[in-house]
């Protein structure tokens, strides 16, 4: 599988995606400068998290804005994966390619901790080894998370394209265990034909169980589900 | 370059419906900390200046309209735009 990881000025986790796919067997993974990014042969692209443009105007708005979305909204076109993750979601929700937006917590605070998600639909090119209903940890780390749906959300849930939610370590859905305020708890959200993931939580964060709190590697489980579906796709 | 410069403001904020933790938190824990119970609603919002050569007034605000709507400066699910022009 060959990965190509986009980075723009200010993006920070680029490393740390590269570090996560050397767990994953058979990966070739290069991390692309946005000014350089040509289609090439890539099974998936992702956007890392971090700062891009530093957040100027709104997290992910001026990225969302370079030509290279062009080139990325053409890659999605022919059915290639996008991944991305914080500061990538923010910029597939700015570019319009995914719905809605991503606004400051409610808590007005940047929240940095492990929280509990929900699978909420497993049968993704993103997903497909976790078990629908799975509680899974990874960490999240973001100012701007609060998912607002702008009336969208009976549609993403009818679609099933709510792939990830904020849940309580019981399973359930409650403002306690809604870190951002987020419509519906959504934690990630997919396009209309699943090649697109966007997740605010950072799975590259929570690949080694030797990092994970919990000893957990979802992180690691989402990468081998992507692996495991374009090796089923060749 | 010909015309003149013209300063056009543009105000984003949130739609109504949507919380606005950053105004809520002056009201709480400034205004009426403060006191002051007469307050009953504080929105933050983004304002951007712009100047802008233009022969007449109506051709500067309309293209910084045009600007904000295809460069999306405001996300229209979350944000309301408004602009106008001080001179």
């Amino acid at each position: 599988m060959n990965v190509t990881i986009l980075k723009f000025p200010g993006t920070n986790c680029d490393r740390d995606v590269a570090a996560a796919l050397e767990r994953v067997p058979g990966v070739r993974r290069e991390i692309v400068w946005h000014t350089q990014f040509k289609r090439s042969s890539t099974d998936l692209l992702v956007l890392p998290g971090g700062f891009s443009y530093s957040d100027r105007l709104r997290a992910g708005a001026i990225a969302a804005r370079s030509p290279v979305m062009d080139v990325v909204r053409d890659l999605i076109d022919d059915g290639g994966l996008v991944l991305g993750i914080c500061n990538g979601f923010q910029i597939l929700v700015e570019a319009g390619i995914l719905p809605g937006a991503l606004l400051p917590n409610l808590s007005t605070r940047f929240i940095c901790r492990w929280v509990c998600l929900r699978v909420e639909n497993s049968r993704t090119p993103f997903t497909n080894l976790f078990s629908e209903g799975q509680l899974i940890s990874m960490p999240i780390a973001h100012n701007e998370g609060r998912y607002v749906s702008g009336g969208s959300l009976r549609e993403l849930r009818s679609k099933r394209r709510i792939i990830f939610t904020y849940v309580g370590a019981d399973g359930k859905r409650g403002e306690d265990a809604n870190p951002n305020g987020s419509d519906g708890a959504v934690a990630g959200i997919s396009n209309d034909d699943y090649n697109v993931l966007g997740l605010m939580p950072h799975p590259e964060r929570a690949s080694d169980p030797l990092l994970s709190p919990y000893g957990t590697e979802h992180g690691h489980t989402l990468f081998l589900s992507i692996a495991n579906y374009v090796r089923g796709r060749a | 370059m010909m015309g003149d410069v013209w300063t056009i403001s543009v105000l984003i904020e949130l739609k109504p419906s949507i919380r606005d933790p950053e105004g809520e938190t002056i009201l709480r824990d400034l205004i009426r900390r403060g006191g002051e119970k007469s307050v009953e609603e504080v929105r933050a919002a983004k304002l951007l200046r712009f100047k802008v050569r233009a022969n007449n007034r109506e051709e500067a605000e309309n293209l910084v309209r045009t600007l904000c709507d295809e460069l999306r400066l405001y996300n229209p699910i979350a944000h309301v735009c408004n602009v106008w022009s001080d001179r």
